[in-house]
This record gives structure tokens, sequence and C-alpha cells, in this order.
């Protein structure tokens, strides 16, 4: 799968679609496989504020389990209601159905600090060796 | 030795493979400036019949309750384990297996646990059990722990009434973490102190634990203390019972309040052994599950779709986690765990409900002898097997006098308790006759 | 081969009306409950609990039996695990009712023969690791770890030089970061150099004030021994810092060297693998702990002193760290544990040890033109493939599951996680060569048949009681008890 040319993405394999002030975060197509059949995602709830860089939430597989960092600051608007009963969402669709939560930002100029997709798959090149 | 399945010419056709000349150069690789250079000041090896002797001796110099009966509890209860307990845990495809982690070889291990986690869920009232603790200690240490990575505030508030040597445990497991212990007091008729409790409260409170009995034996009312919580920012109340067969007879905790259950569960079924191995456990609702520590059994299906057994949540685990995991533990009580689910299985619902009234009945007749004879409990609050009563002798007379009268005496409060004075802590079960209370309640009314 | 009996759950066998307990005569006239307690009386009886007969229940725990591997039954290669044999006089005297029905709150005076055992057993432990004192409180290796961390960190406090560092190698058993994060330390990873060994330019380098003390495991998780370690003792120590020896691996060591010589402060003991405690499914097993004379003042409580001949608990102990355990330890374990070291000796210990390093080295030996090493250099007690050239997408996991249809237990898989895919092997002293022979031609056959038929292979297990279980069903969907109204899945 490759990686939509719309996102920007973090080191730690965080995607972040940016419309306006808002933004739907989730993680990246790596990511969901090297951690494999994901079974469980915990995201914080509805009006949590997030911090860019800092765990917002972590995903869980049955032999690892990953911290997800917030891309950008700002407060949680919205959780995604499908993850609880169907965490395989991740896996199959990690960039669609698979999204973790919708966010208001408070800084949506710092999105020039992210990677854009050829940037990040540069980096996760570098990073597989 | 019988233990080495290597002769000497064993040990040369493994060295010629290994290619190595003799046993020393397997050690090469360890400096000469480390290596002993005499022989290890270990005794010489000693031939099994007299290793058996050894042994042998070394038990009868112990007086225990086979020449006595115990009136001791005090967080360890003297039952009867039924014969076919320990022969099924002699069969070595229990004993000498490892922790189930492949789980096609292990399906044994594995429905026991399921077994096991099922009935301790049931008993306490509970959606969800672990695998087992190490004891009712660290089983407390473990509550406040998981209750602080739910709630997040740093002070825990523990009954003084719960057992003094679990408080210790909390205590060293609390220190270095930046938690907070502090104790609520026990009122006049041994109960947790409610109104202590409200001023004690505030948001920064994770965890209110307190123990069911507590060490006085005393019968907590759990859903007025869960009824004292506020709902904002509610503490995670976690009940310990260090008595686990008085859950036959008390209104479960889960559904008094309690968000844990948690403690020994040693009295089905396991010796008293000196103080272990001991039988830990957790319990508690299905919002809280991903925050247990230790194993857990879960079920599933094969890939020819059969219903099997697996340990799952194993990413909460050290061996995953690492320094993030719920808790370090890795072995835990699995053979103990084991024993007890036998010892269930064979009492079953009727039978533990009738050795629990029994249980009651022995202590309430002690209660009564001893009243006969002037001695009184020193808490009005209703008790189970276990109950205090005030001496005017010191502490250890009560118990030499009981020993020379034949008894294992109870146990002396004061020297956890200095407000105590002359508390001492007595436990009758179904192990002690009628004859024994009787004696008991005449040596200490005896005492002056 | 006939198939196992396929055993339902004990709750799907409930029978109302069938006993399975014999329940002594009540003496004394029947309490009712309901009067004594009112409210707090369970108004319902525990309704799973089944009620069945001993026989009932006796044959339900039998099957189950059947469908576990032990050690009892061949070859259990777990490395760091050392699933040696578990002997069975040991049992016995484990069971002698002098042990078993004593009450740990009988004074002292009545349990000279218990405490004896344990004084014995702590000066064993001590003569073995080369240190001072010892505490046989811990129940487990984990909770040893957190006791000696418990121990480095009070005696620092107690010089008023609070640190807030602890190292531990990448190669590290998974119990050591947590129970360092539980001791309140940070963590810190120290890298493993090419030849696994740590990379001792990059300790010197993190030799700051702030690093409490080194976790190690000697040898390491792959079996090699820590060539430097009287070294990294010395550059330790010189930095004020103390050093912590996980003793896990301690079976390819015993007689040889001892953790105390090299300078090691404090060190745990997991009796249930060096000294053969069984491993019972899960435990119980049991940790003791062992220290220099500087770490004594800081034991957990009570401590087992002699006074005027005679064997006492001590419980005023000012510098004490607490209590890890409510008694005194998994007294029926140390009785095992000291049976099995009576019984050796000093030079049966000794002799465990060199064939148990023997075995690891005649497997290694054995399956080196099979399988690629995880390190080249010499290893002791256990050895360490990976995962490199397995045919066809044939994984570790696999290679695992297959070796089930051929009647072993696996090694351990994915540890340590430096070595991609890694095949953890440790053999231990009590296997026969024809047992290890056996082991050898089952990898042999596993591969050709990766070369050749991989699907079989990838599919494995075949012929166990279950095949492959679905462990990610089992995690998304957690069913953790049985639910009456929920039947089979």
């Amino acid at each position: 799968m490759s990686n939509p040319s719309d996102l920007k993405y973090t080191q730690t394999h965080e995607w972040i679609r940016v419309e306006g002030n808002k933004g739907t975060v989730g993680i990246t197509d790596f990511a969901q496989h090297e951690l494999g059949d994901i079974v469980f995602v915990e995201a914080p709830a509805p009006g949590t504020p997030l911090s860019a860089g800092s765990p917002m939430g972590s995903v869980e597989s049955v032999k690892a389990v990953s911290e997800v960092n917030a891309p950008l600051s700002g407060t949680v608007a919205e959780v995604n209601p499908e993850l609880a009963d169907h965490p395989e969402l991740l896996n199959q669709d990690p960039y669609g159905k698979g999204w973790i939560l919708k966010m208001t930002l408070s800084d949506p100029g710092a999105l020039g600090g992210l990677m854009d997709a050829a940037a990040y798959e540069k980096y996760v090149a570098e990073v597989s060796h | 030795m019988r233990y080495f399945p290597c002769s000497d010419e064993d040990v040369r056709a493994l060295l010629a493979a290994a290619g190595v000349k003799g046993v020393g150069d397997l050690f090469a690789s360890i400096p000469s400036e480390v290596r002993l250079k005499e022989p290890l000041a270990v005794p010489p090896a000693v031939p099994e019949p007299e290793l058996r002797e050894r042994f042998v001796s070394r038990s009868i110099r112990n007086s225990s309750a086979t020449c006595r009966p115990c009136f001791l509890g005090a967080g360890a209860y003297d039952h009867y384990a039924p014969a076919a307990v320990d022969q099924l845990l002699l069969r070595s495809e229990f004993y000498t297996a490892y922790t189930p982690y492949q789980p096609e070889l292990a399906q044994g291990t594995l429905q026991a646990i399921f077994e096991f986690q099922t009935m301790m869920a049931d008993l306490t009232g509970m959606d969800v059990s672990n695998a087992s603790l190490y004891d009712g200690g660290s089983a407390t240490a473990e509550a406040a722990l998981m209750a602080h990575r739910i709630h997040k505030g740093r002070r825990v508030l523990v009954a003084r009434s719960l057992h003094p040597a679990y408080r210790e445990v909390l205590r060293t497991y609390l220190r270095h973490i930046g938690l907070t212990v502090e104790e609520i007091p026990f009122g006049p008729d041994g109960r947790l102190d409610l109104g202590a409790l409200k001023g004690l409260l505030d948001a920064e409170v994770c965890a209110v634990l307190a123990g069911q009995p507590n060490f006085f034996g005393v019968v907590e009312d759990v859903r007025a203390v869960a009824s004292v919580l506020p709902q904002e920012r509610r503490p995670l109340l976690g009940v310990v019972v260090s008595e686990a067969l008085s859950l036959a007879l008390l209104e479960p905790p889960g559904r008094q309040g309690a968000d844990i259950v948690c403690g020994e569960a040693r009295s089905f079924g396991l010796p008293l052994g000196y103080g272990g191995p001991y039988l830990g456990f957790m319990t508690t609702r299905t919002q809280h599950m991903r925050q247990l520590p230790g194993r857990i059994c879960g079920q599933t299906v094969d890939a020819d779709g059969r219903r099997g057994f697996v340990l799952t949540l194993t990413t909460r685990e050290q061996h995953i986690r690492r320094e993030k995991a719920t808790s370090n533990i890795c072995t835990n009580e699995g053979l103990c765990m084991l024993a007890a689910t036998i010892y269930l299985s064979l009492v079953g619902r009727k039978g533990l409900r009738e050795l629990a009234i029994q249980n009651l009945s022995k202590a309430e007749y002690l209660k009564a002898k001893l009243g006969e004879k002037g001695v009184r409990p020193l808490f009005s609050a209703p008790t189970f097997n276990e109950f205090a009563v005030g001496l005017r002798a010191e502490g250890p007379k009560a118990s030499e006098a009981a020993y020379a009268a034949g008894l294992l005496g109870g146990y002396d409060l004061s020297r956890d308790y200095p407000e105590l004075a002359g508390g001492h802590l007595l436990c009758a079960t179904e192990r002690v006759s009628k004859a024994a209370c009787d004696r008991m309640a005449d040596v200490l009314g005896g005492l002056s | 081969m006939s198939r196992a009996i396929e055993e339902k759950l004990i709750f799907e066998k409930d029978h109302p009306g069938r006993t399975g307990a014999s329940l002594p005569v009540c003496d004394v006239p029947a309490a009712d409950p309901v009067s004594l307690l009112g409210p707090l009386a369970r108004s319902e009886a525990p309704a799973l609990l089944p009620e069945l007969s001993e026989v009932d229940v006796v044959r339900h725990f039998t099957r189950l039996s059947t469908y576990n591997y032990a050690v009892d039954m061949g070859l259990y290669p777990l490395g760091s695990c050392t699933m040696k044999y578990n002997p069975k006089v040991n049992e016995e005297v484990a069971r002698l009712e002098g042990f078993a029905r004593l009450h740990p709150m009988q004074p002292e005076s009545l349990t000279q023969g218990a405490l004896e055992l344990m004084a014995t057993l702590q000066r064993h432990l001590c003569a073995v690791s080369g240190m001072d004192a010892c505490t046989l409180q811990p129940s487990a290796g984990a909770q040893g770890e957190f006791t000696g961390i418990q121990l480095i960190r009070a005696s620092l406090e107690d010089k008023g030089d609070a640190r807030r560092i602890m190292l531990i190698p990448d190669s590290a058993h998974g119990t050591n970061p947590a129970s360092a994060h539980f001791a309140g330390y940070e963590v810190e990873e120290i890298k493993s150099g090419p030849d696994g060994c740590v990379d001792l330019e990059a300790l010197k380098a993190r030799m700051r004030p702030d690093v409490a003390g080194i976790m190690l495991t000697v040898p390491n998780t792959l079996g090699i021994f820590e060539k430097n370690i009287a070294e990294i003792c010395r550059l330790l120590h010189a930095n004020g810092s103390l050093v912590y020896v996980d003793g896990a691996n301690l079976n390819a060591l015993m007689g040889i060297t001892r953790p105390g010589d090299w300078g090691a402060d404090v060190m745990h003991i997991n009796l249930h693998k060096t000294f053969s405690t069984p491993h019972g499914g899960g435990g119980p097993g049991a940790g003791p702990v062992v220290c220099k004379a500087r770490l004594e003042p800081f034991l957990p409580r009570p401590v087992l002193v002699q006074r005027e001949g005679r064997y006492v608990w001590d419980h005023d102990r000012p510098k004490s760290i607490g209590k890890v355990q409510a008694f005194f330890g998994n007294f029926l374990v140390l009785v095992r544990a000291l049976a099995y070291i009576e019984t050796l000796g000093g030079e049966g210990l000794k002799r465990a040890s060199e064939l148990a390093v023997l075995n690891a080295n005649y497997l290694r030996a054995r399956l080196l033109p099979l399988l690629k090493l995880g390190f080249e250099g010499p290893t002791l007690h256990e050895v360490v493939f990976c995962d490199r050239d397995l045919p066809n997408g044939v994984t570790t996991l696999d290679l695992a599951k297959r070796l089930i249809d051929y009647g072993f237990h696996p090694p351990t898989v994915y540890f340590p996680l430096i070595v991609h895919g890694a095949l953890m092997i440790e053999p231990t002293e009590t296997e026969p060569m024809e047992e290890l022979d056996r082991f050898v031609e089952a990898v042999r056959a596993i591969l050709e048949e990766a070369r050749e038929r991989p699907g079989l292979v990838k599919s494995a297990p075949h012929t166990a009681y279950r095949r492959r279980l679905d462990e990610v069903a089992a995690a998304r969907n957690p069913r953790l008890t049985y639910k009456p109204e929920l039947t089979r899945g």
C-alpha cells in the first residue's frame, strides 16, 4: 500500500489529514504491518488536550503494544466508534476506515514540521535497515 | 549420580562431538581471574535413605497442627484438603510442566486456569480474574498499583484493620513510585471508621483498601464503605480477602460496590506450609480487565474450529511491555491455583457453604464458651471464623498456657496493635473439635 | 495412537445431587448465618461451583493432565528456564506433616526444624554464589529482582546518595526493566556489542553520578559469559554504583565461578531453575536474594538469626526495605531446594553445571550444520540460533510448532530480542544423549520439510491435542470465564 499524498506523517508512524483547523489521525500502513493483527485500540476521550509528539493512546496486537503520539497539538473532537468492535480496521484500511480520532488543531501552522508522503517513504526505507 | 543420565562413556562421546578435549575446556570463556580455585563449601552428597531421615528429623522438630488443635488464623487458616487434591497434583504432567506459552501442548494447564478464573470471578461477584498472584500481601500491593494506573491519583488509603503484613508489603511496593499510603482507623466495633474515611478522601485518592473479613475476623459492611466514596474522581474500592472460605458465606464484594477483589485463596486446598507457597488472586470488572496484573487465560478456537485456551492480553506483561508492564510478575503460583480448582470442584457449591457454616458455628461456640468464663470479644461487629478477645494476661503467656494444655494458641494482637494490649486473636475452623474449644475456653478463662 | 478424550469444562459437567468431598460431622450447634450476619450474608450459593463426585473430579483433571507436555515425558529445551528433572524424593519430603501443617505464626520454639532448614539453605546459597547474606522471602525470580534492586536503592539512600538510573542490557529478560521500574528507577538500555557482550566502551561513557547500578544476567541470555565482568564491577563501583546479577543462568556456573567473586553486590537465584524445584505449570517458584555484607542491614524482615543456640526471627530491623511476602517465603519450595543441594553435595552441584554446559555444547555442535547462530563466540549452558536462511518463508514460530509433532516442547522463541527470530535452546544436565540426538534429527527433518513441503510446517502442529490456536481472536474478544448461556465455541 502506498502512503496517500494528501497526508502528513510523523517519525513515530502516525498520519494526519488536515482540513482547515480540523485533523484526522491514524497510524500508517508500515506501523500496522509491524504490529501484526491489531486486537485493541486505546484512544483518549473527546475533550482531552493533545500535545504534539506526546502519547495520546496505544495500539495493541498479540505480540506488541505501541504508543500512538499526537502529530500536532489540539483537542480531541471525536473517536472512531468502529474500532472498539473492529480493531482489525486498522490493519485492513489504515488510512481510511481505520482512522483513530478527529481533533481540533490549536496550531495548524505546525503542519510544516511533518513529513510529506515522499519524505516518509524515504524515512521508512532507512528505518527498516 | 541418578539425576545425570550420563555414563563416563557418554561423556567421552559428548566431548568428542562437541570438539572439546576435557570438561574444563568448556569453560575457557571464563577468565581465570574469576575461576574458583577451591571446591564449593557445600557438604558432600547424602544418599537418599539418609536424606529422607534428615528431613523427617527436621520435620519432627516442629510441633505442628498435626499434634495439636490449631487456633491460629492471622492470615493462614487450617482447613482439611481432600486426599484427591494432592494425588492429582502429583501427576507429573501437571507439576513438571512449564508455563503454558505453547498452548497446543498445555491445554490441561490452560483449561484448569480458565476454570479457576471462572470460579474466582463467580465467588467474588466479579467479571474477570487472573491466573494467580504470589500471595495476599503482594495482591494487596498489586491492587493499589492497578487502582493508581486507572485513577492516576497518588494517595492510597488502607484500613488499619487490614492484615499488618499485607500493609507492610503494600508500603514496600509503593515506596519508590511516588504513592503515599495512609491508614484509616477502625472504630470500637472493629469495623472501618466511616467518618474517618470521609475525612481522608479527596480527588487524589486512587484506592481505598479494606479487608473482608478484616484482621480481627470482623465482617465489614462493604456496601457502607462504597457509599461513602464520592462519585467525582471516585477512588477504586479494593476488598482484600485473606480467608477465602468466607466468600461462601458473605455477600460477594463485587455485588457490594468493590472495584477490585483480591487476597489469599490458600484456604482452598493448600497446606499451611509454614507460610508458603500460597495463592494470591485478583478479580475485577470487565472495564478494568486490561489493567489486571499477572497471567490471564482466554477461550479461543484452533485451526480445526475446536474450543481451546490460550494465555491472552499478554501485551500487559513484562515479557512484552518490559518497563511499562502492569507488573513484573512472571512465574506465579500455577500448581497452587490448580490445587484450589480441584478443591473447589470436589467440595462444590453445597459443600463449600456447609463448610463455611461449620466454621462460623465453631467460632460462635468458642465465643459462647469463653463468654461463660468471663472472656469477652474485643469488638461488637459480627465475625466469621476468627475473632479477637480481651485478656488480662501478657501476650505470650496466653500462647504458652495453651501449649501446655496441648493446644496451638491464638495470636497476640499487641505485637502489631500496641493500642490493643491484651488482645488475642482466635480462629476456629472445622478442624478443631468441640472438646478442643472447651479446653481453650478453660485455658484462657483461667488466665489472670 | 488413540485420540485423547475431549474433556468439557467442569461447569458443563455439573450434576446437582452428587458430592465429592467428605466433611467432618459438626459437633457444635449449627450457627445461623442470617441471624448473625443479616444482609451481609450471601443470598445465593456460588452458582458456578459444580456438584460432582470424587470420581468425576478425578477423571476430569486426570484427562486434563494428558493434554500437557512435561519434563517427565521428554526434552524441554526452553532457554533460560533450566527445565531440569524434578527429583521425586524432594516431593516426598516437602509433604511431611511436620512441614505441611506448620502455621507461620507459631512461636519459634515450636518450629526449630523449619528454621534450621531455612538457615542451612541460606548458608548453601551463599556458598554457591560467593555472597554473605541471604533472604528466602521472595516468591519468584521477578520478586527477587524487585527485592535486590530495592536493596541497592536503600543502601544508596542510606548514604544520602540517591540516584535515578538503572542500566540494563538490550538482551535482558523483560522482568529486569519491569522490576527496576517498580523499584522507582528510570531504565536505560546498554547496547550489546557484536560479540553479544556488554559494550565496554559504551558502558565507560555512561559512568556518571546518576547511575545507581547495572542489572546483568551472567552468562547472558545468549549463553555467553560476560568476559569483562570483573572490569564491569570495578567500573561500576568506582562510579559509586552497584552491580545486580540476575541469577537465572546460574546452572552454567556452580562450582566454576561465583558472582560474589566477580564483585557483584546482590543477586537473585531461581530455585525452580537451578535448584530443581518443579515449574508446576507456572509456579510456585522461589527467588531468594543473596548479597554482600554491606547490603545486609536492608534485607526484608524478619531476618533469621541465632541466639543462644536457637533460631529466632528478628523483626527489629530499622533499615529493612520491609516485606515482599506476608510470611517468610515459599517454604515448601525451599524444602525441595535444600533436599536437592544435600542430595548432590558440593561436587554434585559442580558436576551438574559441567554436564549442563557439555550437553548444550554438544547440541550446538550438532545443530551448527542445520541452523545459523545468533552470535558467534563460545556459549555455556544455552545457545541461540536465528531464523536467517529458513527456507520458503518458514518462520521460527513454524519450526517451533512443528517440533511439537515430533514429540518435543519447542525451545524459547523470539527471545532475546537482539537475535532475529531467536531460538534459545537449553537442554540442562538431566538429558541423556539419545534424547538430544532425537531432537537434532527432528530439526533436520523439519528443515527438510521446510524445503520440500513448507505448507506442512507452516500449519503445524497436526498431532497435538489442539492445532494452532487463534491468539488474535482471544485478544480481540476476550472470553475469560465460562458463561452458561454462551455454549461451546
